[in-house]
């Protein structure tokens, strides 16, 4: 019993993983807090709903769609809400306050397009559930941990070994030292939102797959859990965001197995003012990141 | 007199006047908070039980909430002493999210359905009366001591700790006076609404006073009032707006942070101070 | 007046102060010098309780001040300037030393609007009086009401000095006074210090142009590479052959 609920939590930890990975992206090259990024998350969950609906296809099809989609829409974001305040200056919150605004169009425009109410997500997978000694694994669950494992190892590869990852941590760690290294660091900027945006949108199909249903209003949600798990593994940690998302999957999923269901999405906020009170730097930050951040 | 409606967008400006404010006591010391939606739900289902279940008279029970809602300003303020902008932003949700939860949760105050049958005791006189009250508050802060302190907490802690201010009173201080204010705006609330439910606390109401004060501008508490005024006349004045609220209010934030990130206000101009006769 | 007694402080690996013994005392004006990166700034930021030794202990006035807080040892008599001056840009000259005075009178939120508006309590009209001295002092008058950040470099000087005067202190730190003066602002410094220890201010002070710390000081200590390395009276201190040599390469 205790095994089946481990491993439903890692398959939602995993869901909760990448889109914590996509806030953990922008603010380690831009070190700001993309609070649209839920709601891009949202509008992946969408998209891959309009590719079944239009073109019947099946779930791979989806994702990809929804991984291009939010790809674009996260440049496009840049481009429009971010990229013109840098070239400002001015307040130093601006960006983030901006992406306040933008996360409120989303989720409006989407909500006046669609109804606030749930929608249906069809299945799209043959209802199949594994047996592997004491737990039941369902095809669903097996395809969102499949996807996000790939997903999450592609990235770690690609930030650790090409070119191009390289030059996104050179960008990370200073903006203005990688420019004078000759990286087109509005370029990086551009290829990070594309990132982190595609894991959420991806995100979004696979929790509309595992819950059957989206709405509007999922981003939220999700958002403000991505936004803790990040700080519960470190600002700017994509280790941390992928630990940590693990972690509160399992513990979520422990919480409605054995406590008051009601409570569950207490305990992101819980974990998250712990960590802000006796570890602020996350789980796997370092003490200096939190001076600097200020 | 005015009629049943435009009495209502009164009531909802001045309502949201006050909330902005709320908010505008913390930023004003440089700190910012996206929990004001928690406190104002403290002061409204505070003061809402009270007059609802035990037939308290209105000014107690306002009195009431805004008190335990000051405890909780207290309670969030001890870790915000020792983190600062974003990550303080972040905490200040989370608190939010939790009381949300809480009172979602909470059967006595009606959980999931939400408190309801409150009497009406808001009035567009009491609301005008509360709202001249706390800008008479703010005008005299500035011209003081503490109002002083709090600018220089804003502008370089580090330098106003080692002139001698302690930061660790004042910004508890701030964070339970803004919480206090934010009480009142939700007694109001709920006493003109009649029902309440933790979703009309959550995270969209911190967020809509957290836009209000930042259309309005953080150079002043006067952009606290510029701020609601837009964001509550505004659709008024503009029906179109009125289906599309809040993507125009997102726009307009997004628009706000390239051109004029200090608001409608602008930047903070600085205290004249008079010369004293005789010296 | 203030006993530095084997102050450390490590960064990681890095000791930027290193068991530094020293005392100021009541009455004198005490230069602390040295190359760049010496730790002077540092040990200033331990002194004043910005930051907390990794060993050692302070004392001031006889009582023990290691570890407290910075505001707790402004209050109690300790006031300082900034290298980097840190002052209150956007509020004007005669506000900033105002700011000074808090540690000096009391009042918060109820007393702020327990008087009619329009009309200044008793304490603020007293706060504004004595700022107005402080700003004759440093002869700042003129620019009472001009933002911080409008004032030159020289007058901000003044004006960090008039604002930590406020505090009551009776031990003021200055960290390098005299940077970026011309020579004649450099003599008007000089007398300014004087005047200052005329009111019974003791001061400490750390400073690169050698010409101010020699007219001005009674006692200079030499710190390099974050220890203590000569002490004593200016004239026996510039013909250190120690301190020479810490200091070859710069001008002195």
């Amino acid at each position: 019993m205790l095994l089946q609920q481990l491993v439903n939590g890692v398959m939602l930890g995993s869901t909760y993983a990448l889109i914590a990975i996509g806030y953990t992206l922008v603010f380690g090259v831009l070190h700001l807090v993309h609070l649209a990024h839920g709601e891009v998350f949202m509008i992946g969950a969408f998209i891959g709903l309009y590719v079944v609906l239009w073109t019947g296809a099946g779930v791979i099809p989806a994702l990809i769609g929804a991984l291009l989609g939010t790809a674009l829409l996260g440049m496009l974001i840049e481009l429009v809400a971010f990229r013109p305040i840098r070239a400002r200056g001015g307040h130093f919150l601006a960006p983030m306050i901006s992406t306040i605004g933008v996360g409120i169009v989303l989720q409006e425009v989407t909500t006046r397009l669609f109804g606030g109410e749930l929608v249906g997500f069809p299945h799209r997978l043959e209802p199949v559930t594994f047996r592997l000694g004491p737990v039941a694994v369902t095809s669903v669950q097996l395809l969102i941990l499949g996807v996000a494992l790939v997903l999450m190892v592609t990235l770690h590869l690609f930030v650790a070994r090409t070119r191009l990852g390289m030059a996104m941590r050179a960008t990370a760690e200073s903006l203005l030292t990688a420019r004078l290294l000759g990286i087109n660091t509005s370029r990086i900027i551009l290829l990070t939102f594309a990132i982190a945006s595609g894991l959420g949108g991806v995100a979004g199909v696979l929790v509309g797959l595992s819950f059957n249903a989206i709405s509007p209003f999922m981003g939220v949600d999700m958002g403000v859990k991505g936004l803790a798990i990040m700080l519960i593994g470190g600002l700017g940690n994509i280790h941390g965001a992928m630990v940590g998302g693990m972690i509160l999957g399992v513990i979520e999923v422990l919480s409605v197995a054995y406590l008051a269901s009601s409570y569950r999405d207490a305990f992101a906020f819980a974990m998250m003012i712990a960590i802000l009170l006796f570890r602020p730097q996350g789980l796997f930050g370092s003490a200096q990141s939190v001076e600097a951040r200020v | 007199m005015i009629d049943q409606y435009a009495e209502s967008v009164l009531i909802f400006l001045g309502i949201n006047t006050v909330l902005a404010l709320s908010l505008s006591l913390p930023v004003s010391a440089g700190l910012l908070s996206l929990g004001q939606g928690g406190f104002m739900a403290i002061g409204a289902y505070t003061s809402a039980a009270l007059t609802t279940w035990y037939g308290v008279p209105f000014p107690l029970a306002l009195a009431a909430g805004a008190l335990l809602a000051a405890v909780a300003g207290l309670a969030v303020g001890f870790p915000a002493l020792r983190i600062k902008g974003v990550y303080l932003l972040i905490l200040t949700m989370g608190f939010g999210e939790i009381v949300r939860i809480f009172f979602l949760n909470f059967e006595p105050t009606g959980a999931a359905s939400g408190l309801g049958g409150i009497p009406q005791a808001t009035t567009p006189l009491g609301v005008a009366v509360t709202v001249a009250v706390l800008l008479l508050f703010f005008l005299q802060l500035r011209r003081s001591r503490i109002g002083r302190a709090i600018e220089a907490l804003r502008e370089d802690e580090l330098a106003a700790e080692l002139m001698g201010v302690g930061l660790t009173r004042l910004k508890l201080a701030v964070f339970a006076v803004g919480a206090l204010i934010a009480g009142v705006g939700g007694a109001l609330y709920a006493h003109y609404a009649l029902f309440i439910d933790s979703a009309q606390f959550g995270f969209h109401r911190s967020a809509e006073i957290f836009i209000i004060v930042l259309l309005g501008g953080m150079g002043s508490f006067w952009g606290a009032v510029a701020g609601a005024v837009a964001v509550t006349l505004l659709p008024e004045i503009l029906r179109v707006i009125q289906e599309w609220r809040m993507t125009f209010f997102g726009t307009l934030l997004v628009a706000m942070m390239i051109w004029r990130p200090w608001g409608l206000i602008g930047r903070p101009r600085p205290v004249l101070i008079p010369r004293t006769p005789g010296a | 007046m203030l006993e530095v007694d084997r102050l450390t402080k490590s960064f990681g690996g890095f000791t930027a102060v290193g068991d530094v013994q020293m005392t100021v005392e009541r009455g004198a004006i005490h230069a602390l010098i040295g190359p760049n990166g010496a730790g002077k700034t540092t040990l200033f930021n331990l002194v004043t309780g910005v930051l907390t030794p990794s060993a050692g202990r302070l004392s001031f006035e006889g009582q023990d001040i290691t570890g407290w807080r910075a505001d707790r040892i402004t209050a109690r008599g300790m006031a300082r300037t900034f290298q980097n001056i840190r002052l209150f840009r956007e509020m004007t000259a005669v506000e900033n030393v105002m700011v000074g005075a808090y540690c000096r009178t009391s009042g918060g939120f109820l007393a702020a609007v327990a008087r009619l508006p329009g009309r200044l309590g008793r304490g603020e009209r007293e706060t504004i009086r004595r700022a107005d001295a402080l700003l004759d002092l440093v002869a700042l008058t003129a620019k009472r009401d001009v933002a911080a950040a409008e004032l030159t470099l020289v007058e901000q000087r003044r004006l960090e000095i008039a604002r930590a005067l406020a505090t009551e202190p009776r031990l003021l730190l200055l960290d390098e006074p005299a940077a970026g003066m011309t020579p004649a602002e450099i003599q008007d410094a000089n007398r300014l210090i004087l005047r200052i220890r005329e009111r019974g201010i003791t001061v400490l002070l750390t400073e690169h142009h050698m010409s101010l710390v020699l007219q001005v000081s009674d006692r200079i200590t030499v710190l390099n590479y974050g220890r203590k390395i000569a002490e004593g009276a200016p004239e026996s201190v510039r013909r250190d052959p120690e301190v020479l040599t810490a200091y070859l390469g710069t001008d002195a």
